[in-house]
């Protein structure tokens, strides 16, 4: 893309450039400066402060007293924040994989010239529509040990079913994971069908008449070329697992006990409730260094890509 | 592109198709049960919730959990509804939405025709700030909002939306004038146009598409907002995802899943019906949040 001139050039010149001159020409910088200097400083200044204050002894308020590395010390010394980072580990991990697993299998399903398309893609996709709290709300009903899925199923005759995830400090991280899959499987598979409607159907043409199998097809030249997908839903999704707040504050509060602990459920109740905002801020540094190492080399590689 | 193979006999091509109806059709269902649960479980009484199947139908479907959840319910100590939490998501979301969508227009205008030396790192930092994790901002913007007075308040939602909105509207509106024939533009700025007039009169009236999309997605992302509503705006100032936390994780007194499956349905409304009168726009706005290119 080639860049516009600046207008002088094209203006006529006149004799003199005065002030109005001036004025037209840095516009654009004028309109841009406001979001720009907002930015500047309600994000990166934020996190500076932020990243301050995790060196200061602040508790209920913040102070500017330094405290050197005393709140990451403490905040590795908390049996909590392993509990968090092992919860973010499993929920990730499961999360993603699962999300990936099953929006490719739905979009591969909805890409063999399926009749009922457009009555079916809306309601894989509709969960993203909703709010975390309200998906919470919903799982947590649903789930009930006692009303729920449970009751549902001894009522069918399977009385020796038991369902007791959501109230089970063992399990309850996996009830997390079961819904942030419900809400987010559909839009990985319009992500994965949007890459399917977009390969070259020459190529398949080629292998089928080189006899090649429907699976071979798919597992030899289509998932390989989906290579980008992948990579896009994954970091989508990352992002979204470690931000994850909402979901495990409406689903399981954190509990039982800290069993669903995530370092976003971590930092709110260090910060606000108990009074350690310095452990807190910690926390915040170590999510966004999380965030940044995975989102920072995909935007640099996506921005360098579009100037070829 | 479809992967039929000519050379599978026509009974295991109709195996084939059996599976793949069927797959989809449980899947279809499975995601639906939750849906079709909060529905009809708001439509039940408690003894029936109590006694009965989730799955069931209600057998007298009334509206009282409904009628319960806008007007009657108790948040907290009040005991009003959540109409009033409805009504500060409502102001809440429309400025912010409209506003965040106009500076982003301008943004990507800027940034796509009146290019400086520099709007790429300038671009570069305004994409990063869509994906920080908002823990990191939040003690300071709960300090400045007290510092202005504008803690527990909508105009102080309002302002953080549009503020931490910004990266994505820009970047929606950027990559979207990207696409637009910079000879248009260099043609209007011949005949003597300004730069207002070349967005209001040029890039505008082409950019319908776009400014649906964005204004979709601000709406549902701040509509379903819950962190920064919870850090700097509680009690009477709640948005509504909030308040419906706060309803149904409030222990006190009989749990009354009727009422808290009505308010969920209030919470989800708005961004539901957004989405079936929009929906492709819906799909458009995510994807292009999500692939960058």
């Amino acid at each position: 893309m080639t860049t516009i001139e600046p207008a002088p050039v094209i203006a006529p010149q006149r004799q003199s450039r005065g002030f109005a001159d001036g004025l037209r020409d840095a516009l654009p910088k004028i309109v841009l400066a406001p979001s720009f200097a907002v930015i500047l400083v309600f994000v990166y200044g934020f996190i500076l402060w932020t990243v301050y204050l995790s060196f200061t002894t602040s508790r209920i308020l913040p102070v500017y007293k330094w405290g050197g590395f005393d709140a990451y010390y403490r905040l590795w010394g908390q049996p909590n924040w392993y509990v968090a980072m092992q919860n973010l580990a499993i929920f990730g991990v499961l999360y993603i994989g699962i999300c990936i697993a099953i929006g490719l299998f739905l979009a591969i399903l909805m890409d063999q010239r399926i009749r009922a398309e457009g009555v079916l893609r809306p309601i894989f996709l509709y969960p993203m529509a909703l709010s975390f709290v309200v998906t919470g709300t919903a799982w947590k009903w649903f789930l009930n040990p006692g009303l729920g899925l449970e009751h549902t199923m001894q009522n069918l005759g399977w009385t020796s079913f038991k369902f007791d995830w959501l109230v089970n400090p063992n399990m309850a991280i996996y009830t997390v994971v079961i819904a942030g899959v419900w809400q987010a499987s559909g839009f990985v598979m319009a992500m994965f069908l949007a890459g399917l409607r977009g390969i070259d159907g020459e190529i398949v043409k080629a292998a089928q008449i080189d006899g090649a199998s429907t699976v071979a097809i798919y597992r030899r030249i289509i998932i390989p070329l989906l290579r980008p997908v992948f990579l896009s839903a994954f970091i989508v999704l990352a992002h979204m697992a470690i931000k994850s707040y909402d979901l495990v504050i409406a689903l399981t509060g954190g509990g039982p006990g800290n069993a669903t602990e995530l370092p976003s459920t971590f930092m709110y109740s260090y910060t606000f409730t108990r009074n350690q905002m310095n452990v807190g801020s910690a926390s915040a540094v170590m999510m966004l260094m999380g965030i940044t190492a995975i989102i920072v080399p995909y935007l640099y590689s996506e921005l360098r890509e579009r100037k070829q | 592109m479809s992967a039929g193979n000519e050379t599978v006999s026509a009974g295991q091509a109709n195996a084939a198709r059996y599976f793949i109806y069927a797959a989809l059709i449980v899947l279809a269902v499975v995601y639906l049960l939750p849906l079709y649960v909060m529905l009809s479980t708001s439509l039940k009484s408690l003894d029936e919730i109590r006694g009965g199947d989730m799955l069931a139908l209600p057998k007298a479907p009334s509206i009282s959990a409904w009628v319960k959840a806008w007007g009657e319910a108790c948040i907290g100590v009040s005991c009003v509804g959540i109409k009033g939490y409805f009504w500060n998501s409502i102001k809440m979301v429309i400025p912010a939405v409209l506003i965040s969508t106009l500076l982003g227009a301008l943004n990507g205008y800027v940034l796509t025709k009146w290019r400086f030396p520099g709007h790429k790192i300038i671009f570069g930092m305004m994409l990063f700030a869509c994906f920080i994790p908002f823990q990191a901002v939040l003690i300071p913007m709960a300090r400045l909002l007290g510092l202005m007075g504008l803690s527990n308040s909508t105009t102080g939602l309002v302002m953080v939306h549009v503020i931490y909105g910004l990266g994505f509207t820009t970047l929606f509106f950027r990559n979207y004038y990207e696409a637009f024939p910079d000879e248009l533009v260099k043609a209007a700025m011949i005949d003597g146009a300004g730069f207002f007039r070349i967005f209001w009169r040029i890039l505008l009236p082409t950019s319908g598409p776009i400014i649906v999309v964005t204004i979709i997605y601000q709406f549902t992302n701040i509509w379903n907002d819950f962190l920064f509503g919870v850090s700097f705006a509680g009690g009477e100032a709640s948005p509504m995802t909030v308040a419906l936390n706060n309803l149904v994780s409030s222990s006190t007194g009989v749990k009354e899943y009727n009422v808290d499956m009505a308010a969920a349905i209030f919470a989800a409304l708005p961004t539901l019906f957004v989405y079936v009168v929009a929906g492709r726009y819906f799909v458009r706005g995510l994807m292009a949040g999500a692939v960058k290119g």
